[in-house]
């Protein structure tokens, strides 16, 4: 829910880049008083495709929706595209986590696209033939258009998370925010994601996407978060990505699956790139 | 303090007021023929239109419980209004208890909402005491009324169950007012209703006041509930709320019609309950409206096509039908491989799937009657050339995919006959070809091979299963 805290936001910190797409300057957030995100505070850069990485739990959503102003913060104050949230909202672009919607309801996908334009068609206007063209670009450029005028849940879960990356697409944002964008999905959406979020980058934009999957993570992203309730650690990925940070990140609670997973990113990057 | 409580049950048993009745007089309802019947059905159906717009947002926003905490919170705000205009010594109107009802429904609203959000309740708890927290005030306030005495209360009996027969021109003028301001909020802001019943985090994200949406909806349902209180009554009136609202949802899947057919739904349930009243004296108008409705929701349960009953049960049946043609069609091919015989016994076919048979009696007869097999004798079956060419596209499948498993699953040989079982009845072309072009260096072009044997020696004996050899 938005806003009951813009009376107090702090100004940020002078270590923070004025130029950064998004900063956090000592942000802590509680649920029911259990702290969720303590005392965060990190700078990402323009133009970089950022993945937000920790264990069940670490906060991840919860940074992402702090950033959105749909929490409320206990303290501290963020920054995206060098202003407040109120001002941005016009150029700033999200995905929610696809299980947080109902996908009986009754629309079809590109009435689920063209939701991204709402802020721009405005108040009291509806829907016009120009907004539903921008809509069916966006879902062609994530393969969806065969599928515009089809009921949401006759979609697969791979359909449905493209449709919600068209939505943001329309959005024509400088900021995204995506949460668990790649969470069970096929491999063709998967491929069709990383395709579009590598275009958004090349294009200057800025993604900052929950990610889950240890192994793909430095293949895919360039900027990377650790995150476990407290920052681990933040940066470039070629700096960020070591086995003390990421031991750090999981504590105890890197499972084998997850080692097993870092230990074949590492590897299949290693040899992609030499 | 039980004198209320007995009011009103004595209220929902006690006929209503009806139309004259006798012969020819359901006909002369069923036509309109009297101005009062007009006016009755007029406002009823407007309010069952009405009903079906607001609930269908309340509904998809989760909160058709909230329609039934507003009008039974309306209780002690009648009441209280009541006493107060009564102390006051003024005249008692229906505008200024409508008011007073309208107060109590919009702060047990806030109640839920402020509860929400300062407890760890979950909805459903905090809907329950905020629900029977004020309609036990309101059963008290209204034995202090019954009890202060006086012949003024008559009218306030009408808002438990309604007075709908007895509804007058005022009372419609009402409820169109109510109706054609509901409805153009509604519309006016049906494009953010639609996104905040949708997915309101990112309703938020995009800077709209979800809060304050969801307090206009509030406000929709209180004046919805308000002039319902007419004709079916504060405890009732959830049902003209959620019921059409929840029907609509078997009969399409975009959110313009579902506002559409609800309200015309609820404006048939309503027309429907008050001319049944009308035409049998002694039943209560207001609850047979709602049954009414319930009645429409039961038969578009059934009847919908969009996942109503019958429309699931009938794709149900074709898929069974189809799996068991499939299923059919490729035994009958394997078998003749395995054998080299191409008349196959039933018995051959029972061995090798475990079919009933009269299970396989009637996927035969199916078969038989689309061409794709033949009956040479009694009990021996051939497939026809195109049921040939049909069993070889599906045991190509099922091959396909049982390599595809072998290779990229690492299953063992002895698992992927059942696992390709289920799948090769929905392969599509595109997909089969993309399982082509993954295995093309592995196996052969024409027909691959079954990578585990098939089961020889069930059908090697293409002979009647023993012990049930015909004699």
């Amino acid at each position: 829910m938005p806003v009951h805290h813009r009376h107090r936001n702090p100004p940020i910190g002078p270590e923070h880049d004025p130029q950064a797409a998004l900063s956090i300057h000592d942000v802590t957030v509680a649920y029911h008083r259990r702290p969720v995100l303590w005392d965060l505070d990190l700078d990402i850069p323009r133009g970089v495709l950022a993945a937000v990485v920790g264990p069940n739990g670490a906060g991840k959503s919860t940074m992402i929706k702090a950033c959105l102003d749909l929490v409320p913060r206990v303290s501290g104050s963020i920054r995206l595209l060098g202003g407040e949230i109120g001002g941005v909202q016009g150029r700033i672009g999200y995905v929610p986590q696809r299980e947080t919607v109902d996908w009986d309801f009754p629309v079809s996908a590109l009435d689920v696209v063209c939701m991204g334009l709402y802020r721009k068609i405005g108040w009291f206007r509806p829907v016009r033939r120009r907004h539903r063209s921008l809509a069916m670009e966006a879902l062609d450029r994530v393969g969806m258009a065969d599928f515009a005028g089809r009921q949401i849940s006759r979609l697969s879960g791979g359909q449905q998370q493209r449709v919600f990356l068209a939505r943001a697409l329309v959005q024509d944002a400088e900021l995204y925010f995506m949460d668990e964008p790649f969470a069970s999905v096929d491999a063709a959406t998967e491929e069709a994601i990383l395709d579009v979020l590598r275009s958004l980058r090349d294009a200057g934009r800025t993604v900052v996407v929950v990610h889950h999957d240890l192994q793909t993570t430095r293949d895919y992203f360039d900027w990377l978060v650790l995150l476990n309730t407290r920052l681990v650690a933040a940066g470039g990925i070629e700096e960020t990505w070591t086995p003390e940070n990421l031991r750090a990140t999981y504590g105890g609670r890197l499972t084998l699956l997850e080692a097993a997973g870092w230990a074949m990113g590492t590897a299949g990057s290693g040899q992609r790139r030499s | 303090m039980n004198d209320g409580i007995i009011t009103i049950f004595a209220m929902a048993t006690s006929p209503l007021p009806s139309a004259t009745t006798g012969d020819g007089a359901f006909l002369r309802i069923l036509l309109l023929q009297d101005f009062n019947t007009r006016v009755v059905v007029a406002g009823a159906m407007l309010l069952g239109a009405v009903g079906g717009v607001v609930g269908t947002f309340l509904l998809l926003r989760r909160r058709a419980l909230m329609g039934d905490v507003l009008g039974h919170a309306m209780l002690p705000g009648v009441a209280a209004a009541f006493l107060a205009v009564q102390a006051l010594g003024l005249d008692r109107s229906l505008p200024v208890l409508l008011i007073g009802g309208g107060i109590a429904a919009i702060l047990a609203g806030l109640a839920v909402i402020g509860l929400r959000r300062a407890s760890p309740l979950d909805d459903d708890a905090t809907m329950a005491i905020v629900l029977s927290g004020f309609f036990g005030l309101g059963v008290v306030l209204l034995s202090v009324v019954q009890s202060s005495g006086g012949g003024g209360q008559a009218g306030l009996e009408d808002f438990v169950f309604g007075k709908t027969a007895s509804m007058v021109t005022s009372d419609v003028v009402v409820i169109a007012v109510g109706g054609v301001l509901v409805a153009s909020v509604a519309g006016i802001f049906f494009k953010e209703f639609r996104l905040l019943c949708f997915d309101d985090g990112f309703a938020a994200s995009l800077g709209r006041p979800v809060m304050g949406l969801d307090l206009l909806l509030l406000a929709m349902t209180v004046v919805t509930a308000l002039v319902g209180l007419q004709a079916v009554g504060l405890i009732l009136v959830v049902a003209l709320l959620v019921i059409p609202a929840a029907a609509a949802r078997f009969l399409t899947d975009d959110l313009r019609w579902t506002v559409v057919f609800s309200s015309i739904m609820g404006a048939i349930g309503c027309w429907i309950g008050v001319t049944l009243s009308a035409a049998a004296p002694g039943l209560p108008a207001g609850a047979m409206i709602v049954l009414a409705t319930a009645g429409i929701f039961v038969v578009a349960l059934f009847v919908g096509p969009k996942r109503g009953l019958i429309q699931r049960w009938s794709l149900g049946r074709t898929l069974r039908r189809t799996v068991g043609r499939d299923h059919l069609l490729r035994s009958m091919l394997e078998c003749r491989e395995v054998t080299g015989d191409g008349e196959i016994t039933a018995d051959a076919l029972m061995r090798n799937r475990s079919w009933s048979r009269s299970g396989l009696g009637g996927l035969l007869r199916v078969a038989r009657r689309a061409g794709e097999v033949i009956q040479i004798d009694r009990d021996h079956w051939r497939l026809t050339d195109r049921g040939e060419i049909e069993a070889a596209a599906m045991v190509r499948n099922h091959r396909l995919w049982e390599h595809y498993l072998l290779e990229y699953a690492h299953l063992a040989p002895s698992h992927v006959d059942r696992a390709a079982d289920r799948i090769e009845h929905v392969l599509d072309p595109v997909l089969v070809r993309r399982l082509e072009a993954e295995l093309g260096a592995s196996i052969n072009a024409g027909q691959p091979g079954s990578p585990h044997p098939l089961a020889a020696h069930d059908f090697s004996r293409n002979a009647p299963l023993t012990g049930e050899q015909e004699s």
